[in-house]
């Protein structure tokens, strides 16, 4: 009877083991990757030297600041938990899109400032991608403006949540179309790693090669900020629940907050999970990868102009 | 005023010839663009003076010359004192910054002449009031022009160039010249007030469309007739290269929308779908073309093929939202339309004088041998940093206002009951998208390529800035393309007159509107504030940068540069302009233009050299220039025997000839 016993737990312990072991390392990994990191390392470049290139010029110390402003403001246009933004009637849902434009304008150049062959390959793969990214989300804009009859945010995002909107086909189409987008234009897998280095399909990571210290953070601290904006763009277009309305109470504003925590919680754990799920493509299959973005977009455009109820 | 007007154009024509004797002169260059520095602004001020008084009558005059029983009219409204500043303003930008540019004229004798008269020529188009004055203008214009584009015709490039360009103005002329044929009537009446008078059947005022299209687009370079521009643009000097681009292209703008918004009558819904037809590709192929460049004059003139086609875009919709009776819609086509008329003369001539200075300094148009110039030549590399911005489209320049305003009026295309055009205007703005998308991409290879990385040779290291006169006119327009930016709604208000004469209605006024937003159609709908978008990211770089200096670190040193550890002294081993569009040109151009790359890799061991060449045709000049241009040659082959017959053969002919004549006659 003993002897049964001790077998047993003998057996389990090898078992045990075995299962364990994996699960170890990963809460290991767990713990150093921490979910504060990115802070720990946005403050950690702040505080180091920036080592400048020999003949990196005025425009090379500018940009970093250019593009965290241009995408700070257009990250700030976005309506997250609540649709009355003060100063939302400044910029429409195209003016949005296009200061991201003169952001990554800016990143391009900087890439191409140093005058080294790494950054020469990155800008001139993310021009080939915004080329067609670009387009994508402007025609996605143009079919979700013109069922939401504005191109103000803050009113789509309230048509959107009223019951006049229905079930569109074409509202399908330019949801997918504007994940394509996103993935694109943050540079996840498929389309770049934002993991990678020296590698040769690299596209971002190139770009920003020359840079360090508080200028590499404010570059990483844009990029950031820009999946944010994306996500936020597609809650608020998509999923317009629980959003507070402008002249809402303090109670209203709280369910707000909570759902949009909610929605960048489910949105953070899709992408976690389709990247995870996904095998970085080569440069060339981009194209088409985006390519069905744009006819998609243009379909549901198309469909809109046919229609008026798909 | 219209007396005012003429006489300053009569002195930029007494100008003229007054260059001939001075172009010997020392300082006789300096003489001749400053006065016409000083007539153009003289001009610039009459027309905005006219367009900004509301109360202003019609102006008109008419002169005894040109036909005896027609005289020569002259007539001031709306639209062409909008076109009259617009042409001045370019102008006055080229005068002064000729004053420095033109001090590096070999033979100032070529130049100078032809000059004031080309000044003058573009603003007798824009002036005139009948069909005769307004040809004979127009081809006056062409003829300066051409010989300013072949000034320096030891090039033999510029001499082909030329030809080209004589060829198809001719043929502009000639489409002009049956367009008011077939506007005047057999009746003949050839002044705008009397063919204004006379309606056409829809057949022949469609014919007249059709024509015009021809005529005034083959100046302006919609596609496919713009063959000519690419070439004939850069070949003249840079400051005419700019009038060029800039302004002349816009005249010919004019000539459209006189013709087809003013002399034809009320419009038919398919009219639109033709211009819109030929404008969305132009457009995007325009863009395309300049991004497979490397000569940065040329990319600067595919990219007016671009911009042309945004023009035509935006009168496209104008012509269909007007022919559906939405006359308020039209107007906010036709006004964002004639916004980028003026958007593109500002940033495009801003582009074309920047190139000046960087061939002026350096001796080179291939941007393949130019790099880190904005070490070199800061002043002016930030001058043109502000003009590719604002040709790309981008916020808080003044391009973007007027690509938005279009983006805005096509959203509001779905209310148009044609099925025709419900399905061309989707497609029209996703190649607006496109076109905008690419333009990005062209400008930051034109600048990454010839501004920033390492100078690519000796030229390029040892450049030194450019005078302190062609500075000050490249930031002048630097300025103009910020300030139409940040206060798009002045300019919208200034257009209000003439969208009311052309299309009917006129945006609603803009000026009331608090914090200069501009809202074009209603508030719920769509606003824009760069005024304040520009004020938020000022304000917050600013604060980044303070917060970060004050707060975390402030310090930097200078080291070699990183990349990944293998940095390469030899400044070829950078991205070159046509590498730098290898991605773009594998993506599009493999269909469009059947470019492909062919590389030749010797086996291990062989002394042989890897070999890569890039094969790249143009689509358009093969199938439709080539073939002509063989036939033409075919047939003056074959008639060239008759330069060689004998007396008794000719004098057959004659004889032959007369019968036939004589037969006709009687038939």
């Amino acid at each position: 009877m003993r002897m049964i016993h001790d077998l047993v737990s003998q057996s389990l312990e090898m078992l045990l083991v075995l299962l364990l072991a994996p699960l170890l390392t990963g809460f290991v990994r767990k713990v150093k990757a921490r979910l504060l990191q990115p802070y720990r390392d946005l403050i950690r470049l702040m505080r180091k030297d920036v080592v400048l290139a020999d003949n990196a010029s005025w425009l090379f110390r500018v940009i970093p600041y250019i593009i965290f402003a241009g995408t700070w403001v257009a990250a700030s246009l976005v309506p997250t938990f609540g649709s009355g933004l003060l100063f939302s009637w400044s910029a429409d849902l195209i003016a949005i899109i296009a200061l991201l434009g003169s952001a990554r304008f800016f990143l391009a150049l900087a890439g191409m400032d140093v005058g080294t062959a790494f950054g020469g390959i990155g800008s001139s793969r993310e021009v080939m991608i915004a080329s067609l990214a670009e387009p994508a989300i402007l025609i996605t804009v143009f079919a979700v403006a013109m069922i939401a009859g504005s191109t103000q945010l803050s009113t789509i995002a309230e048509f959107m949540g009223s019951s006049a909107v229905g079930l569109r086909v074409s509202l399908g189409m330019a949801l997918v179309a504007l994940t394509i987008v996103a993935i694109a234009e943050n540079g996840r897998i498929p389309v770049d790693n934002p993991a990678t280095h020296l590698e040769l399909t690299m596209v971002h990571e190139a770009m920003v090669l020359e840079y360090s210290g508080r200028h590499l953070a404010l570059i990483d601290l844009s990029s950031q900020l820009k999946l944010l904006l994306y996500l936020s763009m597609i809650a608020c277009i998509f999923m317009p629940w629980g959003a507070a309305a402008p002249e809402a109470r303090i109670d209203a504003f709280a369910v707000g907050a909570v759902t949009y925590v909610a929605k960048l919680t489910a949105c953070g754990l899709a992408l976690a999970v389709f990247e995870t799920s996904i095998a970085k493509m080569r440069v060339f299959r981009i194209p088409e990868f985006l390519g069905a973005a744009l006819m998609l977009a243009l379909l549901a455009t198309l469909l809109r102009f046919v229609s008026g109820s798909l | 005023m219209i007396v005012l007007a003429l006489v300053c154009v009569a002195v930029l024509l007494a100008l003229s010839p007054a260059a001939i004797a001075l172009a010997a002169q020392p300082r006789g260059s300096a003489i001749v663009y400053g006065a016409s520095l000083a007539l153009n602004l003289a001009l610039c001020t009459i027309a905005l003076i006219d367009l900004l008084d509301p109360t202003r009558p019609i102006f008109s005059l008419v002169l005894p010359i040109g036909l005896p029983w027609l005289g020569a009219h002259f007539r001031i409204d709306a639209l062409s004192a909008f076109f009259i500043a617009v042409v001045n303003f370019g102008g006055a930008a080229a005068s002064l910054f000729a004053i420095g540019y033109g001090r590096h004229e070999e033979e100032p004798a070529r130049v100078l002449p032809f000059y004031p008269a080309y000044l003058a020529a573009m603003n007798i188009v824009v002036l005139a009031d009948d069909a005769f004055t307004f040809l004979v203008a127009w081809e006056f214009m062409s003829l300066a022009s051409w010989a300013l584009v072949v000034s320096h015709h030891r090039d033999v490039e510029n001499v082909r160039a030329g030809y080209v360009y004589l060829l198809m103005a001719s043929f502009g002329t000639l489409a002009l010249l049956l367009a008011f044929g077939v506007l005047a009537g057999s009746g003949g009446h050839y002044d705008f007030t009397a063919i204004r008078a006379t309606p056409l059947t829809p057949l022949l005022s469609g014919a007249v469309l059709v024509l015009a299209l021809l005529g005034a687009g083959s100046k302006a370079g919609l596609v496919p007739l713009h063959a000519w521009l690419p070439l004939a643009h850069p070949a003249a000097p840079s400051h005419v290269s700019g009038l060029m681009s800039g302004v002349m292209t816009k005249v010919a703008v004019y000539g459209f929308v006189r013709i087809v918004f003013d002399l034809l009558g009320p419009p038919e819904w398919w009219w639109s779908m033709v211009v819109l037809a030929i404008g969305g590709p132009s457009a995007t192929l325009g863009v395309l073309y300049a991004l497979m460049q490397r000569d940065i004059k040329r990319v600067l003139a595919y990219s007016t093929i671009e911009n042309i086609g945004i023009i035509f875009v935006g009168l496209g919709l104008a012509l269909a939202f007007k022919a559906e009776g939405m006359a308020w819609v039209a107007a906010l086509a036709f006004t964002a339309a004639l916004l980028h008329v003026l958007n593109h003369a500002a940033f495009k001539s801003l582009l074309f004088f920047g190139a000046g200075c960087v061939l002026n300094a350096t001796g080179e148009r291939d941007m393949e041998r130019l790099g880190g110039l904005i070490h070199r030549m800061p002043l002016t590399a930030g001058a043109m940093l502000i003009g590719c911005v604002a040709i790309s489209a981008l916020p808080p320049f003044n391009g973007f206002v007027s690509e938005w305003l279009t983006f805005q009026a096509i959203l509001l295309s779905p209310q148009l009951p044609s099925w025709g055009l419900k399905l061309i205007i989707p497609a029209v703005g996703g190649l607006l998208a496109l076109a905008a998308a690419l333009a990005a991409a062209c400008f930051v290879k034109l600048y990454g390529i010839s501004f920033l990385g390492r100078a690519r040779n000796a030229a390029a290291s040892k450049a030194a800035e450019v005078d302190a006169v062609s500075l000050v006119t490249l930031f002048a327009l630097a300025a103009f393309c910020l300030v139409a930016g940040l206060l798009p709604g002045l300019f919208i208000d200034a257009l209000a007159p003439v969208a009311k004469v052309m299309v009917g209605n006129s945006m609603p006024q803009q000026a009331g509107l608090q914090w200069l937003t501009i809202v074009p159609i209603a508030e719920s709908r769509s606003s824009y504030n760069g005024l304040l978008l520009f004020a938020f990211v000022l304000l917050s770089g600013s604060i980044a940068s303070i917060a970060i200096h004050r707060l975390a670190s402030d310090r930097f040193r200078r080291a070699p540069a990183w990349d990944c550890g293998f940095p390469d002294p030899s400044p070829a081993i950078q991205y070159t302009a046509s590498s730098f569009s290898q991605p773009i040109r594998r993506v599009f151009g493999s269909t469009i233009f059947a470019a492909r790359e062919i590389s030749e890799m010797p086996p291990p061991g062989s002394p042989v050299p890897a070999r890569f060449v890039l094969d790249i045709h143009d689509p358009i000049w093969e199938a439709l220039y080539a073939p002509i241009g063989k036939v033409i040659g075919f047939v003056t082959e074959r008639a060239n025997v008759l330069q060689f017959l004998t007396i008794r053969r000719y004098l057959t002919l004659v004889f032959v000839a007369l019968i036939v004549l004589l037969v006709v006659l009687a038939l």
